[in-house]
């Protein structure tokens, strides 16, 4: 009856997935980790009349598998498929040497459009559960509530939060039919899914950024013919030009409190990097060399400022310190590191280094200076940090093709997310929702 | 070599001026503004530039061989330069000396066309990060206007703007495509 169900259930959602995928960009894993912890998680019996829009167990398995510390088993190799307790056999999965075991029903609710959705984890070997929740959500937001199953499981196996609620920015470039350049906007959940376009322009597009709140992004555009910062609310695509001074407008980053942004501005001849007050529209000066300067960074805690400069030659990554305002220089292995990004706790800078002609992703520790080289393709860019601090997304190509890979910090996980309809780039990964 | 053909061409713009109507010693005065308008250490081409250029243009050079270059004045205010592309060195914003020619056949025109716009556009290719890019065509930009303010032309005519590497010229990822695409556009 159940199993009917969820054939029923499956079949209807292999449909939807179909349908979307053409648009979305699509997850392959690149390189996983040998001692990720094997958890089963067993298709959701759907308790209901008509067939369910998604298929909430694959959308878990599949956010569980691209952390790289989890290896969900296939579900061709499961023996039965249990959806509560008295359902579980626990020979059968100690059997298939797994740790863990996720099992859940959906079900209508009391209120008419409302789904209930349980769900269970249970330690294989003490054959107890150590997690379970019931929590609802209508059919528009099984996606949402996927994620958030998947943010759960995640923590209380592996003590991180989990970022799978999380979202990304980027753009895609494609040629139209007249072979004019395409620059798209896009919002999508962190597995690349319900992807939405917001702004669409013929003119280039840059430097996504997310506020703290994770509703507004800013943004360079050239779509007046010159480059401008933009600030827009990502739910309700109200946008404002913020900045259009002579020469650059760029590299916007916001301040850990939302209520500044560092920008790069050529207007006073050379490009630097300024601070603008968001509620009083005060430009404030912050560094002043000849060289270039540029891709500033706010850390965690406000008191800093990461940047790149080309003052000793090439582009090296500096950090200037606000209260004190005085500059020091964090890169000097290599003639190219450029676009530095905190860790969330800030005790790490990820950017783009230039290794014997080709740009990678490294990784540099504060305190003892010691690089590590996290990619493998050539001409890697943007780095962007999960808010978890476990995974960064950045930029690459294939072939003319651009595309997005993660790596996770300890560059032993790798997934490539790419879209099959355009150029991707300049990836920015949200901070947590916190609605 | 190269300072003797470059002293050459500066000679050159020096006669345009002069036959354009402007003062003996525009051509000097404007690169002293120039100099004083920029931070000095930001161009170091421009600065050089101008020292050899002050060797270069004597009164006594001046009188030499005027009926020649009156013709070839005449030839190059005609008609807009054909040439609106020079090109760069990978991180770098200095103007190469093989572009040297090509710019200054658009001071003489930009000089005696006072009333002719152009718009410096800066590119970078598509190695590095964006924003660095964007920051070095605009360089690249403000390299071959602080050029043009040096050698005379009213900074009004001139504007900047940067792409990086958002609009490259041509399209691959070799050192053939890169070379193409690390330039300014001078477009009128």
């Amino acid at each position: 009856m159940c199993v009917r169900n969820w054939l029923k259930a499956a079949a209807f959602s292999l449909l939807c997935f179909v349908q979307q995928a053409v648009a979305d960009l699509t997850i392959e894993i690149t390189q996983g980790n040998d001692r990720a912890t094997p958890v089963a998680v067993v298709p959701f019996a759907w308790l209901g009349q008509s067939g369910l829009s998604e298929d909430i167990a694959r959308i878990v398995s599949d956010d569980l598998e691209r952390s790289g510390l989890i290896r969900p088993l296939s579900r061709t190799e499961m023996l039965s498929l249990p959806s509560q307790k008295s359902e579980i056999f626990f020979r059968d999965w100690s059997l298939l040497k797994q740790d863990y075991l996720l099992v859940g029903q959906i079900r209508p609710s009391a209120s008419p459009g409302v789904l209930t959705i349980q769900y269970e984890l249970y330690d294989v070997v003490r054959q107890t559960r150590v997690l379970g929740e019931v929590i609802s959500g209508k059919p528009s937001e099984l996606r949402s509530r996927a994620h958030y199953i998947s943010d759960q499981v995640f923590e209380h196996l592996t003590g991180i939060k989990g970022a799978f609620s999380t979202r990304l920015a980027y753009i895609t470039v494609k040629k139209d039919a007249a072979s004019q350049s395409k620059y798209e906007l896009k919002v999508s959940d962190a597995d690349g899914r319900r992807e939405r376009t917001i702004l669409t322009t013929y003119k280039p597009i840059l430097s996504p950024a997310w506020s703290p709140d994770a509703q507004h992004l800013a943004y360079v555009s050239f779509e007046t013919g010159r480059p401008g910062i933009f600030l827009q609310n990502v739910y309700t695509g109200k946008r404002r030009q913020l900045t259009a001074f002579r020469g650059l407008n760029g590299a916007p980053a916001w301040s850990p409190d939302g209520k500044k942004l560092a920008v790069v501005l050529s207007k006073d001849g050379n490009p630097e990097i300024y601070e603008v007050d968001l509620t009083s529209y005060k430009v404030k000066r912050l560094t002043q060399h000849y060289a270039i300067e540029t891709e500033p960074e706010w850390s965690p805690d406000g008191k800093h400022i990461l940047f790149t400069s080309s003052r000793s030659g090439g582009p090296q990554i500096y950090q200037l310190n606000l209260i004190s305002g005085e500059t020091e220089r964090l890169t000097f292995e290599g003639s190219y590191n450029a676009r530095a990004r905190y860790s969330p706790d800030g005790t790490e800078i990820y950017f783009v280094h230039r290794s014997n002609g080709i740009f990678h992703i490294a990784a540099q520790e504060l305190a003892n200076n010691r690089l590590r080289i996290l990619t493998q393709t050539p001409l890697d860019e943007s780095p962007s940090v999960s808010p978890n601090g476990s995974m960064l997304i950045y930029a690459t190509q294939e072939g003319s093709r651009g595309y997005l890979g993660a790596v996770s910090v300890n560059g032993q996980i790798r997934y490539s997310l790419p879209s099959q309809l355009a150029d991707v780039r300049e990836p920015a990964w949200s901070p947590f929702l916190t609605n | 070599m190269e300072f003797k053909k470059y002293s050459k061409t500066l000679f050159f713009g020096a006669t345009l001026a002069i036959l354009a109507g402007c003062g003996g010693n525009a051509a000097t005065q404007d690169q002293e503004e120039g100099a004083a308008g920029t931070d000095t250490e930001v161009q170091p081409v421009i600065t050089s530039d101008g020292s050899s250029s002050d060797s270069a243009i004597t009164g006594e050079q001046m009188g030499q061989d005027v009926e020649n270059l009156e013709e070839k004045a005449e030839e190059v205010v005609a008609a807009m330069p054909e040439i609106e592309t020079i090109y760069f060195d990978f991180d770098t914003s200095s103007i190469r000396a093989d572009s040297r020619e090509v710019l200054d056949m658009h001071v003489a025109y930009l000089r005696v066309n006072s009333d002719a716009k152009v718009v410096l556009e800066g590119h970078a290719d598509e190695r590095g990060t964006r924003e660095y890019n964007m920051a070095l065509g605009l360089r690249r930009a403000n390299a071959v206007k602080s050029y043009f303010q040096v050698q005379g032309v009213n900074s009004d005519q001139l504007e900047v703007v940067s792409y990086g590497e958002e609009k490259a010229a041509v399209m691959g990822h070799n050192n053939a495509a890169w070379s193409k695409n690390r330039r300014v556009e001078i477009q009128y």
